[in-house]
């Protein structure tokens, strides 16, 4: 068991870990998050303690429940009427950019 | 004007004191000034100090005054947590990622508390993209705690709660996913508000977990809270949570009497792991309430214990989705020298991003990802409807429900960094109420080895007045919360 001296007890895993580096590398990519090697083992570790972790999850029996889409019971995504409200401020915008030309985004060839 | 004591003050002294011209708003603006740079670095509170534009605006707040107008807020200090946008201000939301990034626009809550009056001193320090518990994943260094600098203040809004700890501004926004507002708020002793999820505009507040996230504030008494507070709410349309009712005068309510107030104790929040000295202040608060008319009784919530591990799943699903707008391309850190587009991207994320914010982006691809999200994901939003209908079925028998907000005091800088999930099970008590979309606060209810406790209070959706009303009228009969650290009397 996790027994952090807190309130609710977790089973801990006396398995090896969950997840392979390549796992990771394989998240991190899909994450688009350049790692360092010596991050790999750090995370490795980590996650594999977190899904660990949150596999207590299974303990609740969820058989006929409906998962939650809205923490507000009966509210519902509102729409908008569909008319202009925004006026070009693209200039500003561009400001905080790392790379503009001529009011584009500048980003490396994607197209050889 | 005794500029020795003005920062003891109240905002509710401070504004009849502004009304009634005992001082004017630039020495007011002027005093808090001259604390927060006093105390920038024992505390690190704050990440952009405003001091120009906070005189510039100061100076006409005293104009407003001294023709007799002003909105409520008129002339009073105020900071405000570094992910609420800040129209031509730095706004890091604690990261690399964004620490060259100028707003171009305003949070709704800043233009809110600016219309009312408001005067913005300074943006303030918190944990990277309000991910932990600590403060200590902020990339501008730990905020320390003003009752023991040694010590964390908690987090992520704890720069807020140390800076109004500290009295170097009279109140703080703040935001709270997880206990973000709450947890800081009860490690340095002052009240902290996270309203209903909707109540308070989302827009232009740095998204983290947008099912999760909600606004709210940080001041030295409910009275201020319910001051702030009351500003802040209210439709808006450029959110689209944003849920469109009239928000009640928090003020007025505050003097309400608790006769006959039906108050549920957690059962599952006082069972084995919180610290003998907090449960002791607990239970003292409890009769506190006693004494003013409220009844207790025990409620159990039988699926609370799986808030967290719920939470760790929802909150990072929604941080990866969130946190991919950040490319390297439109704004924030962007690579050196890119050989292509993904380089691009995985570089300046890899750079921008520190250790927790990235542990939690991969948390969340991999719940979301092909094969798990029925397992992780779907499941953790069933666990949530679960805890949510317990929350329910508690207040159909109880108007509030009362208990620790966490386990321990704060604890020292370093002490949980370690581990992630000995940090996470410090909000263990708040996560509940953030699943459930419900409103809570924290409030000190005493201290326990010369570290404030705080008592936390939930309540129904939309019953922020009620909370507010049972917290001042705590704070009538107790002074807790008048106390201050003895280094920033």
């Amino acid at each position: 068991m996790y027994d952090f001296g807190l309130p609710f007890a977790f089973v801990v895993s006396p398995k090896p870990m969950l997840l392979t580096r390549e796992q990771i590398e394989d998240i991190a990519h899909l994450a688009r998050l350049a790692l360092q090697p010596a991050e790999l083992p750090v995370y490795q570790q980590s996650l594999s303690a977190i899904f660990d972790f949150v596999g207590e999850l299974d303990r609740a029996d969820t058989a006929n429940v409906v998962p939650m889409a809205h923490p507000l019971a009966g509210q519902s995504q509102r729409l908008r009427p569909d008319v202009v409200t925004e006026t070009d401020r693209h200039e500003i915008y561009q400001r905080n950019a790392p790379q503009v030309a001529a009011g584009l985004y500048l980003v490396p060839k994607v197209i050889e | 004007m005794n500029r020795v004591s003005i920062h003891t003050k109240t905002l509710a002294q401070l504004s009849k004191g502004l009304r009634a011209r005992e001082f004017s708003s630039v020495e007011l603006v002027r005093t808090f000034l001259d604390r927060i740079d006093a105390h920038q670095p024992m505390l690190n509170a704050m990440i952009t100090v405003m001091r120009d534009q906070a005189l510039t605006a100061a100076q006409a707040a005293d104009r407003e005054l001294a023709a007799g107008r002003g909105g409520p807020l008129a002339g009073l200090p105020i900071v405000h947590k570094d992910l609420f946008c800040t129209e031509g201000v730095l706004t890091t939301c604690g990261s690399h990622m964004l620490d060259n990034f100028v707003s171009p626009y305003d949070a709704t809550v800043v233009a809110k508390l600016k219309s009312a009056g408001a005067i913005t001193l300074a943006k303030s320090n918190m944990d990277e993209f309000a991910m932990g518990s600590s403060n200590e994943t902020s990339y501008f260094g730990p905020v320390r705690n003003p009752w023991n600098t040694d010590l964390v203040p908690g987090g992520s809004s704890g720069g807020s709660a140390a800076a109004v700890a500290a009295r170097l501004v009279p109140a703080a926004t703040a935001t709270d996913t997880g206990g973000s507002i709450r947890q800081p708020a009860a490690l340095c002793g002052v009240t902290g508000v996270k309203p209903t999820y909707g109540r308070v505009s989302r827009y232009g507040m740095i998204a983290f977990a947008s099912s999760l996230d909600q606004g709210g504030v940080i001041a030295a008494t409910a009275e201020d809270a319910a001051l702030v507070l009351r500003e802040m709410s209210g439709f808006d349309p450029n959110d689209s949570t944003s849920v469109d009712m009239p928000v009640p005068d928090y003020v007025a309510g505050l003097d309400a009497p608790l006769a006959g107030l039906k108050i549920g104790l957690l059962k599952e929040f006082f069972e084995k792991g919180l610290d003998a000295a907090n449960e002791k202040r607990i239970r003292e608060a409890l009769a506190v309430y006693q004494r003013l008319g409220a009844t207790l009784r025990e409620v159990s919530l039988p699926n609370l214990p799986l808030s967290v591990p719920a939470y760790y799943v929802v909150a990072p699903a929604e941080c990866s989705s969130n946190l991919a707008r950040f490319d390297g391309v439109r704004f924030g850190h962007r690579a050196k020298d890119p050989r292509d587009l993904t380089d691009l991207y995985e570089r300046s994320r890899g750079e921008g991003f520190g250790a927790e914010v990235k542990r939690r982006i991969m948390t969340g691809t991999y719940v979301l990802s092909a094969g798990y999200k029925d397992k992780y994901y779907l499941k953790a939003q069933k666990v949530r409807q679960l805890i949510s209908a317990d929350f329910k079925r508690a207040f159909s028998e109880v108007d509030v429900l009362m208990g620790p907000t966490t386990p321990t005091p704060a604890f020292p800088i370093g002490a949980k960094t370690a581990d992630p999930i000995t940090m996470y099970l410090n909000d263990i008590y708040t996560i509940g109420a953030n699943l459930a979309g419900l409103p809570a606060m924290s409030i000190p209810c005493g201290f326990a080895a010369s570290l404030p406790v705080g008592l936390q209070i939930v309540g129904p959706h939309f019953s922020e007045g009620k909370l507010l009303n049972a917290a001042h009228l705590f704070q009538r009969e107790t002074d807790w919360h008048t106390r201050m650290p003895e280094a920033f009397k």
